[in-house]
């Protein structure tokens, strides 16, 4: 049987393509392109949330996504125990629904970082577990909302249910600070405490290719996979 | 009848657009404007048909469920 996936489509987003070639070319499985007006998904393993602005990034980074036709079938197939990923502006798509917590506010140096970055996984789940504890990935960020928020109580149960899946780490690109846009804890990408749904600031889906500046971004489907 | 609705991000949470203006100001010389936060201001109409007390209760269900992100920001209907 093979793998199925899918990669949903809002006007503005701008990563849709580049996660329906990650999914093609690494999983070598039918990969089908939603329209976020469609009220109806195939049944698939895996649904990508892909990156960009969806709806101009109105009123609040993925505010106006989260309420999109679509959204109901793409948390009946998350409540399956099927796998969601939700890159940048998928992961501020999800903390929007509610299915992931906290969220994600103006990086503090207000500016838009579009740069190569380094993370490493926190927390084993199944989206990271083919990564070493310590092996460092570089991979791009692109966002100007990347900086995760929660409250204390919620910080405490993130780390204690083991929910951090990602966490920016020094490298050639984060030199002198890690915390590449002030998200608490350093964290890059979250959880919900199935572990089948995650968000990520970085963008897997950059880094996988020959022309790629790095193919670290090919373990997370590889791990999905494994 | 009109409504509008401030929205601003609670007061432990950093709003760098606020500094940059606030430093802006500075610059041109009005050195007493401190802790400048910028928020945002959403205008509504409603039927004048609905009581109050029904409107206050439509904007409330509209706040929680989209206009407002209760995780980082807080709002107020201003009438």
């Amino acid at each position: 049987m093979s793998f199925k996936s899918a990669v949903i489509t809002f006007p503005g987003s701008n990563c849709d393509r580049d996660a329906l070639s990650y999914l093609r070319d690494l999983t070598y499985g039918e990969v089908f392109n939603i329209w976020h007006e469609e009220i109806s998904l195939p049944k698939v393993d895996l649904v990508i949330l892909p990156g960009g602005f969806s709806f101009g990034d109105y009123l609040r980074s993925g505010a106006m996504a989260s309420k999109s036709n679509i959204i109901n079938e793409v948390i009946n197939h998350a409540n399956g125990g099927r796998y969601l990923l939700g890159i940048c502006n998928g992961f501020q798509i999800l903390t929007e629904t509610g299915l992931l917590k906290g969220a994600l506010i103006q990086n503090k140096s207000i500016k838009f970082l579009g740069k190569d970055c380094y993370i490493k996984k926190k927390f084993n789940n199944k989206f990271n577990c083919n990564i070493q504890n310590n092996e460092v990935l570089q991979i791009p960020v692109a966002h100007n909302e990347g900086n995760f928020y929660c409250d204390q109580d919620t910080l405490n149960y993130l780390q204690d249910e083991e929910l951090i899946a990602f966490e920016y780490c020094n490298g050639e690109y984060s030199l002198d600070d890690a915390n590449i846009n002030g998200s608490l804890h350093n964290i890059a990408g979250i959880t919900n405490e199935n572990r089948n749904i995650l968000g990520m600031m970085p963008h897997p889906e950059r880094a996988y290719q020959d022309f790629h500046a790095s193919k670290d971004g090919k373990k997370i489907i590889e791990s999905i996979l494994s | 009848m009109r409504f509008k609705i401030l929205i601003r991000l609670k007061n432990q949470i950093l709003e760098p657009q606020g500094k940059v203006i606030e430093q802006s100001l500075k610059s041109l010389g009005f050195e007493e404007f401190t802790n400048i936060r910028q928020g945002k201001l959403i205008e509504i109409d409603l039927p004048d048909t609905l009581n109050e007390k029904e409107r206050l209760k439509k904007i409330d269900a509209a706040c929680k469920k989209l206009l407002v992100n209760e995780i980082i920001e807080e709002y107020e209907v201003l009438g």
